[in-house]
């Protein structure tokens, strides 16, 4: 026991008085057992509104963009809006399985896998707005750097948006095998387990015949920190590369130099809220609070705080940085931002994301599963009106007043941005009943060191 | 070629840990060791070497690194430069600010990758492999050590019972898988 030490101040991150055993078992269970009713109820209102969602892309490109609310002077809108605010959902992921690993921190094991997931899930539906935004998606290929018969039709490598299209794929494949990789023993756990053939199958098949020797786990904790090494610059990477799209165009609100860590923070500080949301509701439907405990609750929302502070810094930085630069233009656009036609969607964006993050200053509101689920939707409303703040109001007012207009979403603008949250919540939904959403292998690792039981041993004994 | 196929199954890390020190001492040969998780100080208890899967990932860096810029030179300065919004396209240098991103991007990405598929590759990790770990509970919360020998079974017997051992299993001369 006595190489198992933890400073006793530390509390147990897994409780219960589980044993090696009983964490395979808690972990399987969500797997090997029938989805209960209020799982296909919120199932199929996702699929309902995936397929709503089908529906209008199908209709956007047969018909084409126009079906849009876009115009002249708002040539970029909900689309984009909804393409970051994707990307910076999944940035938590990554942030939480790569630099929570450098940091040594072992309240990672118990939300990585799902923080994963929650990543590759949502940078699926970040995707997908620009290749519908082509118009014609079939040719997407024209985006990679292939030889071809056009004569000599290269990307052009100067321009932000191609950046975007290396750092997302980057990103998305990097994020798919560091969550695989790590799925291996859990998914063989699992295989060992079954006793239905069908079962065994699918999951000896995507365990790639994991077998846990001594030399394989050598590895693959070298291949976990390597690759957790890589991820983080990467995850930095691609959320300064999105903010590049704007920071690099010369239009008030968008030129500043400001953007690349306020883009990351504000992405994390919103993934974090959704890994929140998410895990709050999983916990309690799969059984799971043993393992993700209240602490790891508060953890988050202590990242939450922070980064949103973050934020909030960012935002009058942004406000002093429009006076002090002395531009007519710069102090125009925030102005209008804060006063302007959409002066409800700056003090909304100002409320969720400065405001209501500072309420977790007090332990017994951070401690709070209510308050938490409730401040973590708060701050993903607050965080797609930002976007749409830097978005639409650096547009509508240009620089030729002549061209001065609002922008008003369509039915079809509204029914894409619905469908991608159907879609990616029914993924979600998949997920949790057919993969180990706790990395049990990693967990068992930590038990002798953080399990209540142990703890409470090494208490009496000393 | 070992006669026969001894398992020792544990079902404690520590316990584990114990025994292979034990049998090292004894000077007996561990063919290998099944566990359900990364037990810390196995590898060095075993006397496996370390791995190098790390410096793989680094050449592999410096191959994307380099590929990045062999095909941005080739594509924005060699094959077809054009003058992109006044940033200087007649040599590499000085268009280089601008493709800093995707080296960057392109240097991640093959490190990550061919490390992964190095891995996969070196510890035979691919679809439809069939898993080798001769009981199934090694995925869960048992251990197992396999022991090749030509000697006396009784001796090594003798010296695993006094290791604290859940359960021993000889096999004679054969591959053994659970599936």
């Amino acid at each position: 026991m006595a190489s198992h030490y933890e400073a006793p101040i530390r509390k147990p991150l897994v409780t219960g008085n589980k044993s090696y055993h009983d964490v395979s078992v808690d972990i399987s269970n969500a797997v090997e057992g029938k989805a209960n009713k209020q799982w296909w109820i919120v199932f199929s209102i996702s699929m309902t509104l995936f397929l709503w969602g089908v529906g209008c892309i199908i209709y956007t490109i047969s018909t084409g963009i126009g079906v849009w609310g876009l115009n002249k002077t708002v040539g970029w809108a909900w689309d984009i809006t909804n393409f970051v605010w994707w990307i910076g959902i999944g940035h938590a992921g990554t942030l939480i399985s790569a630099v929570l690993l450098l940091f040594r921190q072992k309240w990672r094991f118990a939300i990585n896998r799902s923080a994963e997931a929650m990543t590759i899930f949502s940078v699926i539906q970040a995707g997908l707005f620009p290749i519908i935004h082509m118009g014609r998606p079939w040719l997407g290929f024209y985006m990679l750097p292939i030889p071809n018969v056009y004569g000599n039709l290269w990307v052009n490598f100067n321009s932000p948006l191609l950046w975007d299209v290396f750092a997302i794929s980057t990103y998305l494949s990097v994020s798919l095998v560091f969550w695989w990789t790590g799925l291996l023993p859990d998914f063989a756990m699992i295989r060992d387990r079954a006793v239905k053939p069908f079962q065994k199958k699918i999951y000896s098949l995507v365990s790639f015949g994991w077998s846990g020797r001594a030399k394989d786990w050598q590895r693959f904790e070298e291949v976990s920190l390597v690759l957790a090494g890589l991820a983080t610059p990467l995850v930095l990477s691609v959320h300064t590369i999105v903010s590049f799209d704007f920071a690099t165009s010369v239009v008030p609100g968008w030129h500043t130099t400001i953007f690349p860590p306020y883009f990351v923070a504000g992405a994390i500080f919103s993934g974090f809220a959704m890994v929140n949301t998410l895990l709050i509701v999983m916990r309690k439907v799969s059984n799971l609070e043993n393992y993700i405990t209240i602490q790891h609750i508060e953890l988050m929302n202590i990242v939450i705080m922070i980064t949103g502070s973050i934020v909030g810094t960012a935002y009058i930085t942004e406000l002093f940085m429009a006076w002090y630069s002395g531009v007519e233009y710069e102090q125009y656009a925030f102005l209008n931002r804060a006063t302007g036609p959409y002066w409800w969607a700056y003090w909304s964006m100002m409320t969720c994301n400065v405001f209501s993050p500072q309420l977790m200053w007090f332990k017994k509101l951070r401690t709070s599963i209510v308050f938490s689920f409730i401040i973590s939707i708060v701050v993903n409303i607050g965080m797609w009106f930002e976007r749409f703040v830097i978005i639409v109001t650096s547009l509508h007012r240009d620089y030729l007043p002549s061209s001065w207009t609002m922008f008003t979403p369509t039915f079809v603008d509204i029914g894409i941005f619905l469908g991608t949250i159907g879609f990616f919540f029914a993924l979600f939904l998949l997920y949790s009943r057919t993969f180990p959403v706790i990395s049990q292998a990693e967990v068992k690792t930590i038990l002798k060191t953080s399990g209540d039981n142990y703890k409470k041993l090494r208490d009496k004994n000393g | 070629m070992a006669e026969k196929t001894l398992h020792a199954v544990y079902d404690d890390d520590d316990k584990l840990l114990d025994a292979v020190k034990k049998i090292k001492a004894a000077k007996y040969e561990i063919e290998e060791v099944y566990t359900p998780f990364p037990v810390h100080g196995l590898e060095k208890a075993m006397g496996l070497s370390d791995t190098r899967i790390a410096i793989t990932s680094f050449i592999y860096g410096c191959l994307g690194f380099c590929f990045s810029i062999w095909m941005m030179n080739y594509i924005m300065i060699l094959d077809w430069p054009q003058n992109i919004g006044g940033k200087p396209s007649f040599s590499y240098l000085e268009n280089m600010p601008a493709f800093v991103p995707i080296m960057f991007e392109l240097t991640v990405y093959f490190a990550a990758h061919l490390m992964v598929i190095t891995f996969y590759l070196r510890s035979k990790l691919w679809p439809f492999k069939k898993a080798e770990n001769p009981i199934p509970e090694t995925t869960d919360d048992k251990f197992l050590i396999e022991i090749k020998f030509d000697g006396s079974e009784k001796e090594l017997k003798k010296l695993i019972d006094k290791t604290d051992v859940f359960e021993v299993k000889v096999h004679i001369n054969k591959k053994s898988s659970h599936e």
